[in-house]
């Protein structure tokens, strides 16, 4: 064990499916690699996952989302975050994205996308050597 | 498109003892003969086709006497584009329709509603008020054809409108035949799409179950639903275990409201996932088909044969097909297809290979709906009934997973019963742990898809998938609101008012929901009534 502090994420699902099987598989995966996870639970607004994120003071968003609108709600999220002194909480998503929205996304300030079939090895060893615990 | 495999041989078969397990997970013996069968003479416990217990399936002649309804899921966009996929799906030869509806309607909010940013006519079609309802199924004989709508916690609503439509064009209710998802309890266990907390909504699919037994005798008022529990993460036991332990709270409740069993149950539906695993789907189907008569029949006393046949619709499982490689999910989509014909089942929806990316395209649609007509026209496993009845592996499968389902309804007694079950959160755990041991084995190589953790191939899908345009939600959003601006503002208040004080006094609520969609209140806003006077479920978030 190193001496660095415990990264802390925000395992949210904007918008309004209830399809809670791959944030919640994702959200285990972190905690059970050591990562603090808190689970926001389903249906949150962007607001609310933003308040979330600034109260608990996370390191890092994950957002899963399968109902198609993401375009909306993923740039919203970041606007708030933005908003509240938030930029330097590292943003990933995940969900049925289609390959053609993922540029955009990025550039809207999604660090990562996961799309279906990513391991969730993958996705812990990308949050390892993506997020920094923020000063 | 051009995939290059790599060349990475499969694991051979040396080494550690292989583990021989369903997709569930079940261990599988190498051999299964008589002695599995408990020295049971299998002839005697699986009964006779269209006799209880109903193991090989509720009618003496099954597909012989009629096909299974083939019946495409379908819903994107405004209510006249599903409306042209609609009659598309009919020129095509589909024999019953399936509405998809988008999340704000699913949830009981306006196309215009702040929480349907984003969301319009995304998963499905946007309908908010009786004219969308009207223009769905325009042009389509509501009297002739049967028409499932997938809705749950904002069904009350949307069977109103569909009523209410009926009515408009002169068809007595009698006449309508169809089936409403209305299955809350499935939704707090896995779907989860809610408004108010169990109990209200128990008494809400109450009210429906009366209401159409008395009027819509054609209609099934609720259909009670395995797949999303499957389609969650559950094993085949589970979702055969939580799915009746759900129907046994529903005649629970319409027993208590003094309706009789034998009026309402003949009328009860189901729907169930059907997965990879060939024969543990077929022996599920078989299993849940023979507890379900037993526990009606042992529990409330029915006595009519028909109260005791579980009829079930189907879909193959949206969760076993693949983003990478996207062509292989026909194959999937026909095997699974095969086991929901082998299983029994009475209507089918064949997923298209293009779904996990998004809503399905004309083409691959046409792809899914040709499968089943080809099982049903050339593969000739129709010409029998249950032709694998009597196989010894099928007959000890289907035996453990009634009982192991049994067993999981007992402990849901012991609680006190689903609803409370729920409440303490015990289905939605047992799904969530599933879900997690099978991406574990499935990350560990222990489980496989082919083209995701095995036989990969380096590609950019290159199908077509159907997008839908951002001017949707905003001409859906406007076309609301210009309805909400041209009602008679007076009369829509009068019968929100209705509505509420039906609400509080126990009156049965769909009369009063009939009359107030035919004066235009809103989906959103019986909904919001529904919020006020019965309370908002939150997600407990269990992880």
């Amino acid at each position: 064990m190193t001496d660095a502090p415990r990264l802390r994420i925000l395992v949210a699902k904007p918008g309004l499916d209830g399809h809670d099987r791959g944030a919640k598989i994702i959200a285990r995966a972190l905690r059970d690699a050591g990562i603090e996870v808190i689970y926001t639970g389903l249906h949150q607004t962007p607001e609310m996952i933003a308040e979330a994120a600034i109260q608990e003071d996370v390191d890092a968003i994950g957002l899963s989302i399968l109902s198609g609108a993401h375009n909306t709600l993923f740039p919203a999220v970041i606007e708030l975050i933005r908003e509240k002194g938030g930029d330097d909480i590292t943003i990933f998503g995940g969900g049925i994205i289609p390959e053609e929205d993922i540029p955009a996304l990025k550039q809207a300030g999604v660090r990562e996308i996961f799309t279906p079939g990513a391991t969730t090895d993958r996705i812990v060893a990308w949050v390892r050597e993506n997020v920094r615990p923020r000063s | 498109m051009s995939a290059q495999p790599r060349l990475v041989p499969p694991p051979s078969s040396k080494g550690p003892v292989r583990r021989f397990s369903t997709v569930s997970d079940m261990e599988i013996k190498e051999c299964y003969g008589i002695e599995d069968l408990d020295g049971r003479d299998p002839a005697l416990a699986i009964g006779r086709p269209g006799a209880f217990p109903y193991t090989r399936g509720i009618y003496p002649t099954m597909y012989r006497g009629r096909a299974w309804t083939m019946r495409q899921f379908a819903g994107f966009g405004t209510p006249r584009d599903t409306n042209e996929r609609f009659k598309f799906l009919l020129a095509q030869g589909q024999t019953g329709l399936s509405t998809a509806f988008d999340m704000p309607t699913l949830m009981g909010y306006d196309a215009d509603h702040e929480r349907a940013l984003g969301e319009v006519g995304r998963e499905g079609t946007a309908v908010s008020t009786i004219d969308d309802m009207a223009e769905l199924f325009d042009g389509i004989a509501l009297d002739e054809v049967t028409t499932s709508m997938t809705v749950n916690c904002s069904a009350s609503v949307i069977l109103a409108m569909y009523f209410a439509v009926a009515e408009r064009r002169g068809i007595p209710m009698t006449k309508l035949g169809g089936t409403i998802q209305n299955d809350m309890l499935k939704e707090f266990i896995a779907q989860k799409e809610w408004i108010s907390p169990p109990a209200p909504s128990v008494r809400i699919i109450v009210d429906m179950i009366e209401f159409c037994t008395r009027h819509a005798p054609r209609f099934h008022p609720v259909s009670i639903s395995g797949y999303h529990i499957r389609e969650a993460g559950s094993t085949a036991v589970q979702e055969v275990a939580f799915t009746l332990a759900d129907g046994i709270g529903y005649v629970q409740a319409a027993v208590e409201r003094g309706l009789d069993v034998d009026a309402f149950a003949p009328r009860l539906s189901f729907f169930f996932n059907v997965h990879n695993d060939f024969l543990e789907e077929i022996a599920k189907l078989r299993a849940a088909r023979r507890l379900w008569a037993r526990l009606v029949r042992d529990r409330f006393g029915a006595e009519n044969p028909r109260s005791l046949m579980l009829r079930t619709h189907a879909q193959t499982a949206g969760c076993s097909l693949t983003a990478q490689q996207p062509l292989n999910n026909i194959v999937r989509v026909a095997i699974q297809a095969l086991a929901g014909v082998l299983g029994g089942v009475q209507s089918l929806h064949t997923n298209s290979m293009d779904e996990t990316l998004a809503l399905p395209s004309e083409q691959a649609v046409m792809v899914a709906l040709r499968t089943q007509q080809i099982i049903a026209e050339e593969s000739g496993v129709t010409n029998t009934v249950d032709p694998l009845g009597g196989s010894w592996a099928i007959e000890a499968l289907t035996d453990r997973i009634e009982a192991e389902a049994l067993d999981y309804i007992e402990r849901i007694d012991r609680m006190g019963g689903i609803v409370r079950a729920i409440e303490l959160g015990f289905p939605q755990k047992e799904i969530a742990e599933a879900a997690y041991r099978f991406q574990q084995q499935l990350d560990r190589g222990e489980k496989v898809m082919v083209g995701v953790n095995r036989y990969q191939a380096d590609e950019k899908p290159t199908i077509d998938i159907l997008r839908i345009h951002h001017e949707v939600e905003e001409k859906q959003a406007a076309r609301v609101r210009a309805f909400k601006a041209a009602r008679d503002q007076a009369r829509v208040a009068a019968r929100v008012g209705d509505v509420r004080a039906a609400c509080r006094d126990g009156r049965n609520l769909m009369p009063f929901l009939i009359d107030a969609v035919r004066d235009g209140v809103t989906l959103g806003e019986i909904c919001d009534v529904y919020r006020d006077e019965f309370g908002v479920y939150r997600d407990p978030a269990w992880l």
